[in-house]
């Protein structure tokens, strides 16, 4: 009866194809460890977005008068709203959290190698595409520190040379950020972002498993294939790592309950005291930051104090800022290694890495406090260590002693 | 007490940095929302001596009613002391213009005070306020220099002067700046000693507290209960993938 069913479907929808080439029969590397759990998880958290989103919108209200009211009618009158409103933004941050380990997963094992260049540019773009989104987005609740994140943000902008004065204003759709603009974020983030969004994570999805999936030895399963055509060092997706994810699926959960119940705000890093109040132009915030997912960008922005080549310094920030996240979509030919993992990677990978990621964390916390000539100066040295991790790369991966890669994945 | 005070304080100081203004917040609040009898005596000093100024415009009478076991009729008839309606917002009874006219800036809503400042800070300037003759209110407060709101809890408080902060008692813990407790001296006592005063403005604090987000009240229970699911649902998938692990080598 079932198999009829199917056979009837699969006549008219490729529905068998599509679940054996994707799911029952896709053959995944059978060692992947516990940084393999990333990409499930960040699919997990979008649907999180996704629903709890369209059930936000069903109540709030996108102008200037009304947002930040119908925000609060949200979590005050709104059945269970308070729990809605805090899965998504408890998930913004939980969002870059699982991408930003996602994506240094992908450091680690040389995931972005040769062949998944495609793969590794169309999760640059969910990056970037996530970032406007969550840019969007906190700019909606209308607090205070959203409108003058926002007057900050969009007045980057205005550092472009010719264009850029009209260009922030096209942007806000006024001469400063008011009714338009919120407007304007809104449809942006809830139709026009996540459609983008969805649609690259499905190109990066179909890339993946065009490729195959990379693992923690970094060598292709593909190439020692067994009697039956599958890899030796393969299994397939379901039910090996459905079940694995599911387990993955529930500590995550567990932690992210954790934060939603017992501390949404976490400790003013996900929500933060000044956005409870309501968005006021003739009142700034202290100290304006942005959220925590943005502040390593923010603090290299802040880094640029000096001009060079003739460039001002607020231009020349910019370029950096921006540049800092450009620079991820020609990793791939950057890197010339013999080697695509780090398990056989030498000495100096492993440094520039330690390095990277040290000076990431420590510009993510000067990004959070005001600034300071010390501050300054050490965010100066972890952007360039930043930008010499990515830049030196055809150097130092060519000089560095590789180890011989094992024929088969060792676990 | 002055040790327990600086560590709390220095446990606060990643959200200080973060929190709005720069001012000195020198007396610690334990909020205790599961302490309804407190909560219930906050709002009723809520009702009696803020709401004639302060609204709190997204919470209705209603809710406070529920949460706080309140009966409507009790609520109604002593704690509803506009023409509001039990299923109102908490609205206060004097029109911004005018109370911008009288005080120089309008009373703040209350509503979410308690989530952008803290709880220390409503209870140390519900504490703060001293005897300053150059104020046209002629008090001052230790929180908000010169805050445009006048004593209104005097008569319960009394009146007390500031006393010079006495500098090398903080010094020694590496608070140069002299942040320890202010030193305040009753002159007119109210009608509450200094200790139910405390007790008074606590009340106050945790009933501002729960009015920023009523649905604490059972957000850590339902989270306890939904952890305790979500761990042996957990455990249950990490069975699940042992068992379908078994075959592979």
């Amino acid at each position: 009866m079932a198999s009829r069913f199917m056979n009837w479907v699969d006549a008219r929808f490729p529905a068998t194809q599509l679940w054996n080439e994707h799911i029952g029969e896709y053959y995944a590397p059978k060692n992947f460890n516990v940084w393999y759990y990333f990409g499930s998880l960040a699919m997990l958290v979008l649907a999180n977005q996704l629903l709890t989103g369209i059930w936000l919108a069903m109540f709030y209200k996108p102008s200037a008068a009304a947002a930040f009211g119908s925000v609060a009618y949200i979590m005050r009158d709104v059945e269970w709203g308070w729990l809605i409103r805090y899965m998504h933004s408890t998930g913004a941050s939980f969002f870059f959290i699982v991408v930003y380990l996602h994506m240094f997963r992908a450091l680690l094992y040389g995931s972005y190698r040769k062949p998944r260049e495609l793969l590794w540019i169309f999760g640059c773009l969910i990056f970037l595409a996530l970032m406007a989104e969550a840019f969007m987005g906190y700019v909606l609740p209308w607090g205070n520190m959203s409108y003058w994140g926002a007057q900050v943000i969009i007045s980057l902008f205005s550092a472009i040379p010719v264009v850029g004065e009209q260009l922030t204003t096209w942007i806000r759709g006024d001469f400063v950020i008011g009714d338009a603009t919120l407007n304007r974020f809104f449809a942006l983030h809830v139709v026009a972002l996540p459609f983008v969004l969805v649609g690259l994570v499905i190109a990066h999805i179909m890339a993946l498993h065009h490729v195959g999936s990379n693992n923690p030895d970094g060598i292709e399963i593909k190439a020692n294939k067994g009697s039956d055509g599958h890899p030796v060092d393969g299994i397939p997706f379901h039910p090996y790592y459905t079940v694995k994810d599911l387990f993955g699926v529930g500590v995550f959960l567990t932690l992210f309950a954790a934060v939603i119940f017992f501390a949404p705000e976490f400790g003013g890093f996900f929500l933060e005291p000044p956005n409870f109040t309501e968005a006021n132009p003739s009142v700034t915030p202290e100290h304006i930051a942005p959220v925590w997912y943005f502040t390593p960008f923010y603090a290299m922005l802040r880094a640029i104090n000096f001009q060079l080549f003739g460039i001002d310094a607020k231009l020349l920030g910019v370029i950096t800022m921006f540049g800092a996240v450009l620079i991820l979509f020609v990793l791939p030919w950057l890197d010339r290694s013999k080697v695509k993992s780090i398990r056989y990677k030498g000495i100096i990978f492993k440094v520039m890495l330690a390095a990277l990621v040290v000076s990431f964390l420590i510009l993510g916390y000067i990004g959070t406090q005001a600034p300071s000539p010390l501050l300054t100066t050490i965010a100066q040295i972890c952007t360039a260590i930043y930008f010499a991790f990515f830049l030196l790369m055809p150097f130092y991966s060519v000089l560095d002693r590789t180890k011989p890669v094992p024929e088969r994945v060792t676990g | 007490m002055m040790r327990q005070l600086f560590i709390a304080l220095f446990l606060m100081m990643p959200l200080a940095a973060m929190a709005a203004g720069g001012e000195s917040v020198p007396f610690h609040h334990e909020t205790n929302l599961g302490n309804q009898a407190s909560l219930q005596r906050g709002a009723k000093m809520f009702m009696n001596y803020c709401s004639g100024c302060h609204s709190l415009q997204y919470m209705r009478y209603q809710r406070i009613s529920e949460d706080l076991e309140i009966p409507e009729e009790v609520m109604e008839n002593n704690l509803i002391l506009t023409r509001g309606k039990i299923h109102d917002t908490i609205q206060g009874t004097m029109s911004k213009e005018k109370a911008a006219e009288w005080f120089g800036k309008a009373p703040p809503d209350l509503t979410l005070t308690a989530r952008e400042r803290g709880a220390d800070w409503i209870y140390s300037f519900l504490l703060g306020f001293y005897l300053d003759d150059s104020r046209p209110s002629g008090v001052n407060n230790v929180v908000m220099s010169n805050t445009a709101m006048p004593a209104v809890l005097a008569p319960l408080q009394g009146f007390q002067v500031l006393k010079h902060e006495e500098e090398g008692e903080s010094e020694g813990d590496g608070h140069g700046g002299g942040h320890g407790e202010p030193q305040f001296e009753l002159v007119q006592e109210g009608q509450l000693n200094p200790a139910e005063y405390r007790a008074a403005a606590a009340d106050l604090t945790n009933f501002l507290v729960y009015v920023g987000e009523p649905v604490k009240l059972v957000r850590y229970s339902l989270g306890f209960k939904v952890i305790v699911f979500l761990l042996l649902f957990t455990a249950l998938a990490y069975m699940l993938k042992k068992e379908f692990w078994r075959d592979v080598h």
